[in-house]
């Protein structure tokens, strides 16, 4: 009998009675103004949250924020930057300064943003680049994960990732630093 | 990991030796509890969160056969290889059988609790595979040849000075220089050019969900994605009990992770894997590894639930003062001291002793296990099973039978207060370590059963 | 209502005064309190050392000298506790199942059954609350600071009842002190150290006292108090509460 059979064997034979799967209803405080939660919470997690009014506005400001050439690869079609073409190996990003790329929706809870590889072009763009600027429709914002979820639904994916503030660590004596192995910052834009 | 086969009250009297280091390990991680309250205290519906968890966990176990077949055949549908090892070898054997079908003599690897149970790099080590642990934490714990001390933070028992002194010899910064935002700024560096070149990486899995065959990593440094995205293979490696039924269930858990576990709302990166991206190939090890046979436990079963968050690390006062290596375990703490004896019996039969039984570690689980009624029914088995001294079960057996007996309880008492010379916790052999830094009870004149008859005798 | 007092093994052989001051305060409030005179100890000592099989000559010790009364109370969260949790007498099994229902520590029998709303007692000092975590976290006499959940503390109710008595807050409100019955020799340097940090918490705050509803925790920190040759004294919530004035 190869492993396979004989842990489910094992498995079947140990596991106790069913036990039923709760109810999941949570009568938890929801916030009001769920725009406002979610950036107070990205902002205390190490994140940056500009509300802009218009495509140009966001194209400005990245362009103020980050006025050195460096490499900024672009994956939002409305934005003045040209969109980056991706190549097959994601090694070919290791320069790169900044990476923009749409999220699907905020999370006021915890300042998380959902994204998927659709919106990243290439997975590994906002994990290898310096600074990653995402933007989301700030009527996106759903209160909790429970509502995250509910909008994520079945659909699939390859990767999907909740994506919270810049890489951090506190690794050394609970000191917090921004910046371990992922993006140093993130600068989120709300779209109305 | 513990050579000299010392005992954790041994270990812990060394660890007690610096007194400053205690106080200091004690209060950075009161610290993490701290913010761990403070940030659970922003949820109404924390403790309903953490029944549901814990009802989740529980239907989870009691269908864990279907669930498996179920998320097994979603996974393989999306193109992921799934493989099964009954025992930590047959993990290490898998493991390295798929980096030698690469022929690659390296590979990084995220953190992942369950790779420290099985022994992994040193299995690989000793293949000839060079593993590089990609967590800082972990990194540094492995420049210093050292395991973890804790699931979640790893170095905490490291002082920067000291992870200054490390990364001068093993990376080359300035000597003196142990400020943490140079010193990750470094650490960055050195792992970025492993990332770049490793062809292979090895990550954990937080949650997997039978629902969607996918996997979910958390890491708040980002060291798991980058390692799984710039290489050709991606190995995860999960205990069966990690599974959840659907995909929404990972709000509740996901809720509660990072908050219970440092007390942010959520770790940085919570990473879903579903299908393995163009071009790459992804393996998903499932391992049993006593699993299967904890199940059959009505005492001990509800340790599967754990979901690694630490938690119980942080608030247990015992760990604070002891340390991570005091518990000689790949999974120390309060967990690790009900799950280590599941592994071996005779090792590990220190474990359950090194606890108050204060109850904090079962409050603070968001799983809700019941940690320290597990330990008490530990020293029950441990007992039972001979694995405890000579001497303290003949203490035992005269207390019991002195306590039994009203006569002989009242005879022992009147000849200068039996107590003070029996009672285990006071006086146990001739060292009697409860006067090395305590002054005795006083001993009373009278018992309170004398005055008490003295003055009923009386007519009161 | 026919109370039997449970006096723990070393408070009878060591703290006579704290049953002494349990039974007053009992018998102050009108109450009709028997002391079963061949009771020893409720077997804790062993079981919690992993010997709960040795304990069968004192649980049926127990139920032989307790099986009558309409509640049984004692002076300890802890050994209450045990006696709740694990009470068995293979030839009584009801009376012994009886018996955990109706065990009651101290406090928790005052404010709960008896609905205490007023003490003669005075106390002019400043006091620190030990929260025992067999009484805290296993007979739930207070909110424990780990859950997310309303406050309320039974013995604190008690001692606000108190006059002259100067309640100080704590940093950690209720964090173990490191007896833990035989851990405490077993795992002496933890242990101490444990023991150690609350009494600097206590004294940091400028307690004069430190009390609880387990004394073999006070126990403990007395040790290591006289040890430091400190000026800060242990003292039972009964002691407290029988400081009758006049």
């Amino acid at each position: 009998m190869g492993s396979r059979e004989k842990i489910l064997a094992a498995v079947k034979k140990n596991q106790p009675a069913m036990v039923e799967m709760p109810a999941l209803n949570f009568a938890g405080s929801k916030a009001v103004d769920l725009k406002q939660q979610f950036i107070k919470t990205l902002t205390g997690i190490g994140g940056t949250v500009i509300e802009v009014n218009d495509w140009k506005e966001v194209s400005d400001h990245i362009k103020s924020t980050f006025p050195e050439s460096g490499r900024i690869v672009n994956r939002v079609a409305d934005l003045d930057f040209e969109i980056s073409s991706l190549k097959s190996d994601p090694h070919d990003f290791s320069n790169v300064t900044v990476a923009i790329i749409q999220g699907e929706f905020g999370v006021a809870e915890n300042g998380a943003i959902w994204l998927t590889d659709a919106n990243m072009g290439d997975q590994a763009l906002p994990y290898i680049c310096e600074h990653l600027i995402l933007i989301i429709n700030k009527n996106s914002i759903v209160p909790t994960l429970h509502e995250a979820y509910d909008k994520i639904g079945s659909s699939t994916y390859s990767l999907g990732t909740f994506l919270a503030g810049p890489s951090k660590t506190a690794d050394i004596e609970q000191s917090l630093v921004l910046g371990a192995h992922g993006s140093k910052s993130l600068i989120v834009f709300l779209m109305p | 990991m513990n050579p000299q086969n010392k005992t954790h009250s041994e270990l812990a009297k060394k660890f007690n030796r610096d007194v400053e280091r205690v106080n200091w390990h004690d209060k950075t991680l009161w610290f993490v509890r701290e913010k761990r309250d403070k940030s659970a205290h922003q949820l109404a519906e924390w403790e309903q969160l953490r029944e549901a968890a814990s009802q989740i966990k529980n239907n989870v176990l009691s269908n864990l056969h279907n669930y498996l077949i179920e998320f097994e055949k979603n996974a393989l549908n999306h193109g992921i290889h799934v493989h099964w090892a009954s025992t930590a070898q047959e993990h290490n054997e898998i493991v390295h059988s798929i980096i030698k079908n690469h022929g690659v003599n390296n590979m990084v690897k995220s953190k992942s609790m369950l790779t420290e149970e099985c022994g992994l790099n040193e299995y690989l080590h000793q293949q000839g595979i060079n593993v590089v642990d990609t967590d800082l934490g972990e990194r540094i714990v492995q420049l210093a040849n050292e395991p973890p001390s804790h699931i979640v933070l790893p170095c905490i028992h490291w002082k920067k000075e000291e992870i200054g002194e490390l990364f001068h010899q093993h990376l080359g910064t300035p000597k003196g220089n142990a400020d943490p935002q140079f010193l990750t700024a470094a650490a960055r560096k050195h792992l970025r050019e492993h990332f770049l070149t490793s062809r292979v990486a090895l990550t954990g899995v937080n949650f997997s969900v039978a629902e969607t065959g996918e996997i979910i990593v958390c890491t708040n440094e980002g060291n798991a994605d980058l390692g799984v995205q710039l290489a050709d293979v991606h190995i995860a490696c999960m205990g069966i009990e990690k599974i959840i039924p659907k995909r929404k269930h990972l709000s509740v858990f996901l809720r509660l992770l990072a908050r219970s576990a440092t007390g942010q709302p959520i770790t940085t990166y919570s990473s879903h894997f579903q299908k393995p991206r163009e071009g790459q190939e992804m393996h998903i090890v499932l391992v049993d590894n006593g699993r299967s046979e904890r199940l059959a436990s009505d005492d001990f079963r509800n340790a599967l639930k754990c979901i690694r968050c630490g938690a119980c690390f942080n608030t247990c006062p015992v760990y604070r003062r002891s340390g991570g290596h005091s518990y000689h375990t790949a999974v120390a703490g309060p967990i690790g001291s009900i799950l280590a004896p599941g592994f071996d019996m005779a090792k590990n039969a220190d474990l359950p002793f090194a606890s108050t039984l204060c109850g904090s570690c079962t409050n603070v689980c968001p799983v809700k296990i019941d940690i320290h009624d597990q330990l008490y029914k530990w020293r029950q088995v441990l007992v039972k099973n001979g694995h405890t001294t000579a001497s303290k079960k003949t203490g035992m057996n005269v207390m019991s039978l002195v306590l039994s007996l009203p006569m002989v309880y009242r005879f022992s008492g009147t000849v200068g207060r039996w107590i003070i010379r029996t009672l285990p916790f006071i006086v146990n052999n001739k060292f009697n370590p409860w006067y090395k830094q305590r002054e005795m009870p006083k001993a009373s004149t009278q018992s309170f059963r004398s005055w008490y008859l003295n003055q009923r005798k009386h007519g009161q | 209502m026919n109370i039997g007092l449970f006096i723990p093994c070393y408070i009878d052989q060591l703290y006579p005064q704290v049953g002494i001051a349990t039974l007053q305060v009992l018998e102050r409030l009108g109450l009709s309190v028997t002391y079963p005179t061949n009771q020893t100890c409720c077997g804790q000592p062993m079981a919690n050392s992993g010997f709960e099989h040795l304990t069968q000559g004192t649980s049926h010790n127990f139920v032989t000298n307790f099986s009558e009364f309409d509640y049984i109370v004692c002076p300890s969260g802890s050994c209450t506790l045990h006696i709740k949790d694990h009470l068995q007498d293979d030839g009584y099994p009801d009376k012994a199942l009886d018996i955990r229902k109706k065990t009651f520590e101290l406090t928790e029998f005052l404010t709960d059954v008896i609905g205490v709303k007023k003490l003669h007692a005075h106390f002019p000092h400043k006091v620190g609350l030990h929260q025992s975590c067999h009484g805290l976290r296993g007979l739930g006499l207070a909110q424990m600071s780990e859950l997310m959940a309303p406050p309320f503390s039974k013995p604190e109710s008690l001692l606000t009842m108190v006059t002259g008595l100067e309640l100080i807050e704590l940093e950690r409100k209720d964090e173990c002190c490191g007896f833990g019955g035989t851990f405490c020799v077993f795992e002496e340097a933890v242990s101490v150290k444990m023991g150690q940090d609350r009494i600097a918490d206590h004294s940091n705050h400028g307690a004069e006292y430190i009390t609880g509803v387990d004394m073999s925790c006070l126990m403990h920190l007395e040790g290591i108090l006289r040890r430091q040759k400190s000026k800060v004294k242990v003292i039972h919530i009964a002691e407290i509460l029988n400081s009758v004035t006049g």
